[in-house]
C-alpha cells in the first residue's frame, strides 16, 4: 500500500474552522439579539434558527455519505471513504442537535418533548441509520472490506430514507409546515429570514469545516496504520 | 460478471435446497425461532392489561415485532452456517454467479420465515381469541409480501455481518431500521384485516409494502456481489 507523506507534514491551526466559529457566533448573536422573538411562540421560536439550519446539514452529510461510497465503488479511492466516514459522523452529530433541539421547542409549543410526528420520526430513524453505520465501521478492522460495507450501507441507507418518510407521513404529522420552502413564497418576516439564512450558511461552513478536520485526522490515522504495517 | 441469467436462479434453487436440507435435519434454528416466536406472542399477552387493551388491538403489533426477531434469528443462522470448515471460501470459489447466493440464501431464508408464520399466526389466533377465517387468505398474501421485503434486507446484512465481531448484535442494529417501511404498514394492514375492514382501505400501505419489494430485492441482488472478497 502506498504511503501518504502527508504524515509528516506538522498541522498548523485550522484557520477553516476558526472562521465557522466566528460565523457560528455572529449567527447566533443576531438570532439572539438582533431578531425579535415571535408574536404567537415568542422566545422559543429562536430555536429555529439552531434546528432547521441542523436539519439541513444533517441531510446533506448523509447525501455527501452516500454519494461518497457509492463512488467509492467504482473508483476504489481511499479518500472517498475518508469523506464518507467524516461525513457520517458530523452528520450524526447535527443530527443529534436537531434531535435535541426539536423537543426543547416542542415542550412549549406542542406540551410534551417528544411526539411521534412524521418528520420528528424520521429523523430519530436516519440518527438511528446512521449511528448503525458508524457501529459497522468501528467493527471492522480491514480498510478496503470496511469501505465497501459502509459504500453499501450508505447507499442502501440513501434508497431507505424516502421509505420511512412515506410511511411515517402516512401514519401521521403534526409538523409546522414549512415557513421558507413553499409555494407561497417566505412566510417570515425579513429580519428573521436574514437570520434564519445567516445560520443557514454559518451551519453549512460549520459543516465543511469539522468534515475537513475529521478527514484530515482520518488521513493521519490511515498515514500511522501503513507505517506500522510497513515497519513489521 | 455472469452473463447467462438462467444459471442465477438455477444455482439459487441448488444453494436454497442445500441450506433448507441442512436445516430440515438439524432443525435447531427452526424450533428455537418457532420457540421464540411463542415465548413472546405469550409474554406479551401478559405485558399489557387485557381488560384496557383488546387482544385484537395487541395483535398486530405483537405478530410483527415476533416475526422481526424470529426471522433475523434465522437469517443470521444462514450465514452462520458456513463460517465451519470454510464453507463460505468453498461457496465462492464454486462456479455460481454471487447473485445466486444472495437469492439461494434469501429463497432459505424465506421459506424460513414463512415457515416460522405459518405457526405463530394460528397460534395467535388460539392464545387471543381472535377470528382470522375471513381474513386468512389476506393476511397470508401480506405475510408473503412483507417477507419478502424483510428477508431481502436481511440476508443481505446477514452477509455482511457474518464475518465481524459482533455479528448477531449488529445484525438488528443494521437491519431494524430497514424494517420500520416494512413493520409499519404490515402492522397497520394486519390490524385492518383483523377488524374486518375491506382491503381497499389497506391499499395505501400495500403500496409501500410492494414498492419497498421491489427497490429491496433488487438493490441488495445488485449489491451483494459486491460485499464478498474478489
Amino acid at each position: 500500500m502506498s504511503s501518504p507523506s502527508a504524515g509528516a507534514r506538522r498541522a498548523g491551526p485550522d484557520w477553516f474552522l476558526l472562521v465557522a466559529v466566528i460565523a457560528i457566533t455572529a449567527a447566533f448573536s443576531r438570532a439572539i439579539w438582533f431578531t425579535p422573538p415571535d408574536l404567537l411562540q415568542g422566545y422559543a421560536q429562536k430555536i429555529l434558527y439552531v434546528h432547521a439550519p441542523s436539519a439541513w446539514v444533517a441531510f446533506l452529510a448523509f447525501g455527501v455519505t452516500a454519494l461518497a461510497g457509492a463512488f467509492w465503488l467504482f473508483l476504489k479511492d481511499p479518500r472517498l471513504d475518508r469523506v464518507a466516514e467524516s461525513s457520517a459522523e458530523v452528520g450524526v452529530v447535527f443530527t443529534t442537535g436537531f434531535l435535541v433541539s426539536g423537543p426543547l421547542w416542542g415542550k412549549p409549543i406542542w406540551g410534551a418533548w417528544w411526539v411521534w410526528d412524521a418528520r420528528l420520526t424520521l429523523s430519530l430513524f436516519l440518527w438511528f441509520l446512521y449511528v448503525g453505520y458508524l457501529v459497522l465501521r468501528g467493527v471492522i478492522p480491514e480498510r478496503d472490506l470496511r469501505a465497501r460495507y459502509s459504500a453499501i450501507v450508505g447507499i442502501l441507507g440513501a434508497l431507505l430514507i424516502p421509505f420511512i418518510h412515506l410511511s411515517v407521513y402516512l401514519f401521521n404529522t403534526q409538523h409546522p409546515k414549512p415557513v421558507i420552502a413553499n409555494t407561497a413564497g417566505i412566510q417570515m418576516p425579513a429580519v428573521m429570514a436574514w437570520t434564519f439564512f445567516g445560520a443557514l450558511a454559518a451551519f453549512t461552513l460549520l459543516y465543511v469545516a469539522l468534515v475537513r478536520a475529521r478527514y484530515a485526522l482520518a488521513n493521519e490515522r490511515d498515514a500511522l496504520d501503513d507505517a506500522a504495517t510497513a515497519d513489521r | 460478471m455472469s452473463t447467462a441469467a438462467p444459471g442465477v436462479l438455477a444455482s439459487a434453487w441448488i444453494i436454497a435446497r442445500k441450506d433448507l436440507a441442512i436445516e430440515f435435519r438439524t432443525r435447531s434454528a427452526f424450533i428455537s425461532a418457532l420457540v421464540l416466536s411463542l415465548l413472546s406472542i405469550v409474554i406479551f399477552y401478559f405485558a399489557w392489561d387485557p381488560t384496557a387493551i383488546g387482544p385484537a388491538d395487541l395483535a398486530p403489533g405483537v405478530l410483527w415485532v415476533t416475526f422481526t426477531f424470529s426471522g433475523l434469528l434465522g437469517m443470521h443462522r444462514s450465514f452462520g452456517v458456513e463460517q465451519h470448515d470454510g464453507a463460505m471460501d468453498a461457496l465462492l470459489v464454486a462456479p455460481v454467479p454471487r447473485e445466486g447466493i444472495f437469492l439461494g440464501k434469501a429463497l432459505a431464508n424465506l421459506t424460513f420465515v414463512l415457515g416460522v408464520q405459518a405457526v405463530a399466526l394460528p397460534a395467535v389466533a388460539l392464545f387471543y381469541n381472535l377470528p382470522i377465517g375471513p381474513a386468512f387468505l389476506a393476511l397470508a398474501a401480506l405475510m408473503v409480501l412483507a417477507s419478502i421485503g424483510l428477508v431481502a434486507v436481511g440476508t443481505m446484512f446477514a452477509g455482511m455481518t457474518a464475518n465481524t465481531r459482533l455479528a448477531e448484535l449488529l445484525l438488528p442494529v443494521l437491519a431494524m431500521p430497514f424494517f420500520v417501511p416494512i413493520v409499519m404498514p404490515a402492522a397497520k394492514v394486519t390490524a385492518l384485516l383483523l377488524a374486518g375492514r375491506p382491503v381497499a382501505e389497506a391499499f395505501a400501505w400495500l403500496r409501500i409494502l410492494l414498492a419497498f419489494d421491489l427497490v429491496f430485492a433488487y438493490a441488495c441482488m445488485l449489491l451483494f456481489p459486491l460485499t464478498l472478497d474478489d
